[in-house]
């Protein structure tokens, strides 16, 4: 799967370890700005508060 | 990154199981970074955000006060305390707000760490108050408000969104709790922990734990997860007592209102 990425990427290795990280920030931007919120709203039980259990 | 076997060509299923294998490699290496961004770079975010909005929270506060105070005598004052005045019957106390998530005020507690805020809102309400990038501490409908009679308790994550109350079990006996409204300044002093089942609702009490008791203290219940891994099989009830109030800030949050301006 990652070697077939590489492989997929044009130009010499240093423009590919550029690509590489920038594919690597815009994943993270992703992940942080909606996969990990969805993941916490989803997974986690984050009761704070006592009472009923919700 | 690849391992380098192979190059005359592996089967299908070799290379399958290749693709499989390196897929939950990212699915593991996913779960470890979404570990590290709940417990540690979320709230290092969402919390800084909590104290920036609650700094300006506060400095709105403090001006509306002093627009108050500065027509001496001509508007009736909400209460008579605007001269300091410390007997119980002439602390001033707001009426519960009609909405959730409506601003109360600002929580200052000085032991969990010296730039602490958060913005204090109505209800205890998962999205719009406790996970809010804007609050972080609710108040749990129905009981007493800041300086009322009864149990005005309050309630924040400990880990997670802002990790508002991550450091609540550190507090120690005599540890202020201070609380910002528009009519002034209400001091708590911290008194004892209790450790309970999750639905012990009755640490709400106005005498807690004891039910249907109308009390005539004037207490503050802070409540938060514990311990602070998952899933959180207990709750920690910090309760803590009135000692006053004033609508000059009281003097232990002089350094850092002063950095305010």
């Amino acid at each position: 799967m990652y070697r077939a990425l590489w492989r997929s990427l044009p130009g010499p290795v240093v423009v590919r370890i550029l690509i590489l990280a920038l594919m690597t920030a815009v994943l993270l931007v992703v992940l942080d700005q909606w996969v990990f919120p969805w993941m916490a709203a989803t997974f986690v039980d984050d009761q704070a508060t006592v009472g009923p259990a919700s | 990154m690849a391992a380098e076997r192979g190059a005359a060509g592996p089967s299908a299923a070799v290379k399958a199981l290749g693709v499989a294998g390196e897929l939950l490699i990212t699915i593991a290496v996913i779960i470890g970074l979404f570990v590290l961004w709940y417990a540690y770079f979320n709230p290092w975010v969402v919390g800084l955000r909590q104290e920036h909005v609650a700094a300006q929270q506060s400095r709105q506060l403090s001006q509306q006060l002093k627009s108050q105070a500065s027509p001496p005598a001509s508007a009736p004052s909400p209460g008579a305390a605007a001269a300091g005045d410390q007997r119980p019957s002439a602390v001033p106390v707001m009426a519960e707000p009609p909405n959730i998530a409506d601003t109360i005020g600002v929580v200052y507690i000085p032991r969990l760490g010296s730039d602490w805020r958060r913005i204090l809102r109505e209800s205890v309400n998962t999205e719009l108050v406790l996970n809010s990038v804007t609050a972080g501490v609710g108040h749990y409908s129905g009981t007493a408000m800041p300086g009322g009679v009864g149990n005005f308790a309050i309630a924040a994550h400990d880990i997670g969104y802002g990790n508002s109350f991550l450091n609540l079990s550190k507090l120690r006996l005599g540890d202020k709790v201070y609380i910002q409204t528009s009519l002034g300044w209400y001091t708590y002093t911290f008194r004892n922990f209790q450790f309970v089942q999750p639905d012990a609702i009755n640490v709400l009490d106005a005498v807690p734990t004891v039910s249907r008791t109308p009390g005539s203290d004037r207490l503050i219940t802070l409540t938060t997860c514990y311990p602070a891994i998952f899933p959180p099989l207990e709750r920690v009830a910090a309760y803590g007592t009135f000692v006053g109030f004033s609508t000059a800030p009281p003097a232990e949050l002089a350094p850092l209102l002063a950095k305010d301006g």
